[in-house]
């Protein structure tokens, strides 16, 4: 991904509240437009962030698997 | 000039680093080497998991309440004078009374607090427990619920991430011996896609859910409270009657903490090993103030406080950091009001929840007593 990232989430070995929840945390505050990549070890991330982001009418910009942990890239467009 | 170590905050963490410190380093705060001030919000120092039990009728305000100062161990200075603003350039810290506190060691544990009005209606429509006043309105509430549908809903950020399922599975209990096991339905929401956000305590949890009948939906974040015709709107676009609304509300950090501009929303950006604020190695973050992506829990604070504190034991002593932490939690988890269990983690150790039990759930009542020695920094 060749993305400009506003904020970066490093949710990596985060067992509890978890990368979704530190998303949902982040879109929260930060105004529409912002790029946020989360981070996280946790496969089931992957698939449970684009779900939820298809939900809520966010933007899903993609993933990329690198060393043993994930980078997310959605935007907050609403 | 000793060194002077200042403690914001007079909640669990600021607490046990104050009594830990007080112990590591005695022989230096007898002679002056050392001074340890702590500001406070308050004289009074409140267990706020009692709050839980409270809206149960299951504990007092007077076992969840105790003077700070006699909390502290007596070589600590304690300032009942909230601090207003933090300048970690200057290295003061400036209290409500105007008075100037200098630092060569700062440790800022200023914690949490509920936000119910991000949500609009929130205020006016649900209930809570997450304040000593909230929760005695719920435990009224809940003395006068005749039958009717109960949602609970869960606000992000939130602290103790295993309350809303214990709230849950205690109403549950309740209605039940109360009898009004038919007139009642309990009806379970949470903002990510299982009803919990540990894996594997969300695999129990759906079972019990399953078994007591309790219905539940993921993928529901707070956005509108409607109290008048008693409806609570998602952001991701469901609506639900409700009779009672319980909500955890989504929590914030302390406005000081924004004003001095050390971090957004209250949170301040923190080495997740050395507890230290990014950039400043004398400035120490503990419990609900970090913004490490692990839980918000009293239990947090408590094994943070015990790695800073020895950190700055070592540091005085020896010129040089000590301790890392690893990321330790510990939390019991109610599973009814007669059973519980419990779950532990790191940042390398995924949890692992056991099977319930009345034994863990007498040792959570016993660790609610227990809980003053913990705060004098004994057990």
């Amino acid at each position: 991904m060749n993305l400009t990232i506003d904020k970066s989430v490093d949710a990596r070995d985060s067992y509890c509240p978890g990368p979704l929840m530190e998303l949902i945390r982040m879109m929260k505050s930060e105004p529409v437009g912002t790029v946020i990549e989360v981070l996280s070890s946790d496969q089931g991330s992957a698939k449970d962030i684009p779900e939820w982001i298809h939900k809520v009418g966010q933007e899903y910009l993609g993933a990329e698997e690198k060393d043993g942990f994930w980078s997310i890239v959605v935007k907050k467009v609403k | 000039m000793g060194k002077r170590i200042v403690i914001i905050g007079g909640g669990t963490g600021g607490t046990i680093v104050a009594n830990l410190l007080a112990r590591g380093l005695r022989t230096e705060l007898r002679s002056g080497e050392v001074t340890v001030n702590m500001l406070s919000a308050s004289e009074k120092h409140v267990y706020q998991p009692g709050f839980l039990y409270v809206a149960f009728g299951r504990m007092q305000d007077d076992e969840i309440i105790r003077d700070q100062r006699g909390l502290l161990d007596p070589l600590i200075n304690l300032y009942v004078d909230p601090a207003v603003k933090i300048d970690t350039e200057s290295q003061t810290v400036t209290a409500q009374s105007g008075r100037s506190f200098p630092y060569d060691y700062l440790v800022i544990a200023t914690g949490s607090r509920i936000v119910p009005e991000e949500v609009p209606g929130l205020k006016e429509g649900a209930h809570w427990f997450y304040d000593l006043a909230g929760a005695k309105k719920l435990r009224k509430a809940l003395k006068e619920f005749e039958g009717g549908r109960i949602v609970v809903s869960v606000g992000v950020p939130h602290k103790c991430p295993v309350a809303p399922l214990e709230v849950t599975f205690m109403l549950d209990d309740l209605f039940s011996q109360n009898g009004l096991k038919e007139k009642y339905e309990l009806f379970y929401t949470y903002p990510i896609a299982r009803v919990h956000v540990l894996e594997p305590v969300a695999q129990w949890a759906v079972k019990a859910f399953e078994r007591r009948g309790i219905r539940y939906e993921t993928f529901f974040n707070m956005k509108e409270v409607d109290p008048l015709k008693k409806q609570i709107h998602s952001e991701e676009g469901s609506t639900l009657d409700y009779d009672l609304l319980i909500a955890v509300p989504p929590h914030k950090g302390m406005p000081l903490i924004e004003e001095s501009g050390l971090g957004a929303d209250g949170w301040i950006p923190t080495d997740k090993h050395s507890l230290t604020m990014a950039g400043k190695e004398n400035v120490f973050v503990v419990g609900d103030t970090t913004n490490i992506p692990i839980s918000k829990a009293g239990s947090t604070a408590h094994f943070e406080a015990d790695t800073v504190a020895e950190s700055l034991i070592c540091m005085i002593k020896e010129g040089c950091p000590g301790r890392r932490y690893d990321g330790k939690v510990f939390c019991f988890v109610e599973t009814s009001l007669e059973e519980g269990t419990y779950v532990w983690f790191n940042y390398n150790t995924p949890p692992n929840p056991g099977e319930p039990s009345q034994m863990i759930h007498w040792f959570k009542l016993a660790y609610n007593r227990l809980y003053w020695l913990s705060a004098r920094g004994i057990l």
